[in-house]
């Protein structure tokens, strides 16, 4: 059942998202919060998702402390107050 | 240009080499118009490489929360190179986040560390000055 959702955005995606740092998506799973936040701020496309539909690497998604790869991945069910958080991976060589 | 204020600078230096002999790496918080830095968090590296990096991504939330929390941002990154020059790696130029941010580099292969900073975006890298802020500042690289 989908609830509303506030997803925390960093900095480096306010921009695709008319300078907003946290918008409230409708979802059910990780999976569905990426694909609205896709369908309404589609600047995103590229940054959030592989064009098979599986989590980009190099964006951290959390769901209050926990990192989804931890969980469930995309298939990590939301709940109703939960805070969805993402950040840019960080890494390098 | 990177501003560090001195306590900063050696804490991310020690960390760097504490780190040895994988590489290290962490956050850096403060102002992205002057850039800077008043928050400094050293994190893990979930690589756990003495080539790579991954800043372990439940450290780089808590930096994240604390820096808002403290009314500032995370504007950069800093990691260290264990035996390779203070200059980003293709992997780090490919990787880089966020055109805005500074990229830290502390190379330590020689007897003294060398730290510098750099602007990454579109696959170009571009180095900053780094300014240690102390009694006196000192530019460390330019």
């Amino acid at each position: 059942m989908a609830v509303a959702v506030d997803v925390r955005l960093p900095t480096v995606l306010r921009s695709q998202a008319g300078g907003q740092s946290i918008v409230t998506v409708k979802a059910s799973t990780i999976g569905d919060v990426l694909r609205e936040l896709v369908s309404e701020f589609p600047g995103m496309s590229g940054q959030l998702l592989n064009d098979d539909g599986s989590l980009h690497r190099f964006v951290n998604v959390y769901v209050n402390d926990d990192d989804v790869r931890y969980l469930e991945s995309l298939e990590t069910p939301v709940r109703e107050g939960d805070e969805v958080s993402l950040l840019p991976a960080v890494a390098g060589g | 240009m990177l501003r560090l204020p001195r306590a900063l600078y050696l804490q991310m230096v020690a960390h760097c080499i504490t780190g040895l002999p994988e590489e290290a790496c962490g956050v850096l918080a403060g102002d992205p118009v002057s850039g800077t830095v008043d928050r400094l968090y050293p994190t893990r590296n979930e690589a756990a490489s003495a080539r790579v990096y991954t800043v372990e991504s439940r450290d780089l939330l808590q930096a994240d929360r604390d820096a808002e929390r403290s009314g500032t941002q995370l504007i950069g990154v800093f990691h260290s190179h264990t035996h390779t020059d203070a200059y980003p790696s293709p992997t780090d130029v490919d990787q880089a986040p966020d055109p805005s941010w500074h990229y830290v580099v502390v190379s330590l292969r020689d007897s003294h560390p060398v730290v510098r900073s750099y602007r990454i975006g579109g696959g170009l890298v571009e180095e900053e000055s780094v300014v240690v802020l102390g009694q006196a500042a000192v530019a460390v690289a330019v």
